[in-house]
């Protein structure tokens, strides 16, 4: 019995535990609905899965089951990143064990409960408890904002080297309750909608309407919703990179105030879709532009960081170029992390730029079903991005060293970026190759595509397999972890 | 040399990579589903869209019972050519068309009164060809539903004749009937109900996953060297309203340039097929795996 309380303890008390879960229940999601899709269906895995697990496809409710999909991995994403902020930003015990135990009980209600009610059928009791996932998820966001207040003196900055405001309050705080507050509101923004669609059953995608020319303001509100919502979970990883990397001095005392108003202003940009949709645009690309910034130092502070530290470890005085590169390179994880918000640019920022600039020239001469491609395939990959950078975060924390360090690093680095890549030759095929010409080009797309993801998804498996074989052992890693928490809790 | 041997393997893979592909031959295949065949659709209710709204056209109307095929096609430009009402231009079919109304909607364009392109002739994919003087239809596409044509060339080939293009409601009646269907054929889709992206059938042969167009009313139950289809006509016994191409319909929206087609075609994979799935474009777009069918 001890043995299980402990194992228990370890999982769901410990940061490392609370993580390591939810990119399980992530993994597991992910492993068995992306069956039902793409490749896997082509090759009759979807045949399969839909019959061992006695799944209840119903095809006009297909747009419905993904959006409980998305929402199940969504709400799984945002504990994962709320178990980070609760251990990297100072806050009292009671109110990181309420944050993580609500957040905790949140997504895994949403996540059961929506996914059984969404494939395997209709009762209403499923579809209850969906929802109070969700209302556990917004009452933990409201404690979390609540602990996060950046005004209580215990909180001001005693060293001056990081980014600080009147009185000394310590701005990545601010920007950390900011990024929270605007999660908040934005939640709103969908829970509106929501209930509505939701109650009649008669959900959407937004990108099978965007070519409507009018819009339902609850429509526009879903957009507005689903857009803001990955921004804020992008911000958030941002600020757990920027701890993690203890991102300090003059570019994060310009980083922060820039994170704070673009997370700001993109947050107003994407709530004004509903009643300024002609200049909701403009705004959202002016807060994009500061939080894209504030990416940007981060990235010039952790790729320095990196080096000096390599190279001072080694006792290198005076480096050579590669000797600089090779220590830029030392570690594949925190390398990653940034790089990955680098790589984002040209995978999914231009591209994504691109669109809006030459929609009506270019984009809108093509059908519908192209421009929905690009759409689709645009979010995915910031998606994917993001949960690169959650799972080189999480491999450090979990204690990930030597040669797996390296290995699992890399692949996840050169694995998710040829995929990505391969998606965006995908995605804009139109600008090259006409439709009666496509199929070799789609068919080596889909390879890299393929191949990429693959080996993301194997490293993932090997990550959660390693940590699964060590919670069977009884004096495994995990023991040492829980023991390892219980002496700082005494000191 | 090491690198340059590895530069020119990726760059033969890339050209490699890059060549179309081509089917070693055409299968051909009679499907005994006469292009020439009407359904006719009783006036009355039916369910609508996705989340079924129910929708009423209270009157009887009949939609062909294929796709226009290349034949069909062909000999319609024959006739229009003589009877002037067609003009070449360089490599192009056009047609006068009066023009929308312009509302001046964000992303709105003009489409104006004038001359505007049927089919264009040097396009990969148009299995027609035009000697100076007749169109014919390439004899391994004859009975292939008819693409490469604009709404506007589908909307001339209709009124041609006296018919029209359906609308958007009238096509989806037609595919699903009265019980609320997603697929014209019932509740579920298999590969061999319709020509989709990757659904084997004979055509996708050395071609690739999206593979080629089949005979319209293809799936009509029979076997063919072997490949045995479903018979996956629509309750009014309506074939291809699902796969092989998309087909174009009648509606105008307001502020609005795109026209709609619907049915999905090989190039989707099988949920694009329901019946509710729509697609848009210009009017002066077309495509290898667009096409239409008239109503009346």
């Amino acid at each position: 019995m001890q043995a299980i309380t402990d194992r228990f303890k370890y999982l769901f008390r410990l940061t490392k535990g609370l993580a390591l879960v939810g990119i399980a229940m992530v993994a597991l999601t992910t492993a068995i609905f992306s069956t039902l899709s793409g490749p896997m269906a082509e090759w009759g895995i979807k045949d399969i899965s839909v019959r061992l697990l006695g799944m209840r496809l119903v095809e006009a409710e297909r747009e419905g089951r993904i959006v409980m999909l998305y929402h199940s991995i969504a709400m799984a994403v945002i504990a994962i990143e709320v178990y980070f902020i609760t251990a990297l930003v100072p806050m009292k015990d009671n109110q990181r064990l309420t944050i993580n135990t609500t957040v905790t009980f949140g997504y895994l209600f949403t996540m059961i409960f929506g996914l059984w009610f969404g494939y395997w059928g209709h009762n209403w009791i499923l579809h209850g408890l969906f929802l109070l996932g969700l209302s556990l998820m917004l009452f933990a966001g409201i404690t979390l904002s609540v602990a996060l207040w950046p005004w209580r003196t215990e909180y001001r900055v005693t060293d001056r080297t990081y980014a600080h405001g009147p009185g000394e309050i310590d701005l990545e705080r601010t920007a950390f309750f900011t990024m929270a507050l605007a999660t908040l509101g934005s939640v709103i923004v969908g829970a509106i909608p929501g209930s509505y669609f939701g109650n009649g059953f008669e959900s959407f995608l937004a990108e099978n309407v965007i070519r409507q020319p009018h819009k339902t303001p609850l429509e526009l509100a879903v957009i507005g919703h689903l857009h803001i919502m990955l921004v804020l979970i992008a911000v958030a990883i941002m600020l757990v990179v920027s701890r993690w990397f203890d991102f300090r001095g003059a570019l994060h005392k310009v980083a922060m105030p820039l994170t704070i108003w673009g997370t700001l202003i993109i947050t107003l940009g994407a709530w004004l879709v509903v009643p300024f949709e002609a200049i909701a645009h403009y705004i959202i690309y002016a807060g994009s532009t500061l939080v894209m910034l504030a990416a940007l130092l981060l990235v010039i502070y952790g790729f320095g960081k990196l080096i000096r530290d390599r190279l001072a470890e080694q006792g290198i005085q005076k480096a050579s170029l590669g000797q600089k590169f090779a220590a830029l390179f030392h570690d594949p994880l925190k390398f990653g992390s940034l790089w990955q918000m680098v790589f984002m640019n040209f995978t999914t920022s231009g591209p994504g730029i691109f669109m809006a600039v030459e929609l009506d020239k270019i984009i809108r001469q093509w059908p519908g079903r192209e421009e929905r491609i690009i759409l689709t395939g645009h979010w995915h990959m910031l998606s994917a991005i993001i949960a690169t950078i959650i799972l080189f975060y999480f491999a450090d924390l979990a204690g990930l060293k030597g040669k797996a360090r390296q290995w699992l690093g890399w692949l996840i680095i050169v694995g998710s970026d040829i995929a990505f890549v391969a998606v965006d030759i995908f995605e804009l095929k139109r600008l090259f190759i006409g439709e009666a010409s496509q199929q070799p080009l789609v068919d080596w797309t889909m390879l890299f595509t393929d191949l990429g993801l693959g080996t993301v998804v194997i490293v993932l498996a090997a990550l959660m397999i390693w940590r699964l074989v060590d919670l069977f052992k009884k004096n495994g890693r995990w023991k040492q972890e829980l023991a390892e928490a219980a002496q700082e809790v005494s000191q | 040399m090491k690198r340059t041997l590895l530069f020119l393997t990726l760059a033969a893979v890339l050209i490699a990579g890059c060549a179309p592909a081509q089917a070693a031959s055409v299968p051909s295949f009679e499907t005994s589903v006469s292009p020439e065949a009407w359904a006719r659709v009783p006036a009355g209710k039916f369910l609508m869209g996705p989340h079924n709204h129910e929708t009423l056209i209270d009157y009887d109307y009949e939609i062909m019972a294929t796709d226009v095929t290349n034949a069909q096609y062909a000999r319609y430009l024959n006739e229009a050519l003589a009877a002037g009402k067609i003009k070449l231009t360089g490599s192009q079919i056009v047609g006068y068309y009066p023009g929308d109304v312009f509302h001046n909607y964000k992303h709105e364009k003009r489409i104006d009164a004038g001359d505007w392109l049927y089919v264009p002739l040097d396009e990969r994919g148009l299995r027609l060809a035009f000697d100076g003087k007749t169109f014919a239809a390439n004899p391994a596409y004859e009975n292939h539903p008819m693409v490469q044509v604009t709404w506007f060339g589908a909307k001339a080939y209709c009124e041609s004749y006296g018919w029209r293009l359906p609308t958007e409601a009238e096509w989806e009646k037609a595919a699903r009937g009265t019980d609320g269907r997603p697929f014209p054929w019932g509740e579920t889709i298999a590969r061999n109900n319709a020509n989709y992206y990757d659904s084997r059938d004979p055509f996708e042969r050395g071609l690739g996953k999206q593979g080629d167009t089949t005979p319209v009313g293809f799936y009509n139950g029979a076997t063919y060297d072997g490949y045995q289809t479903l018979d996956s006509a629509s309750p009014y016994g309506v074939y291809d309203m699902a796969g092989n191409v998309w087909q174009w319909t009648a509606d105008i929206y307001e502020g609005v340039h795109y026209r709609f087609m619907r049915g999905g075609s090989r190039g989707n994979y099988d949920y694009n097929l329901r019946v509710w799935t729509r697609n848009d474009a210009r009017p002066d777009y077309y495509g290898p795996s667009v096409g239409f069918r008239c109503a009346r």
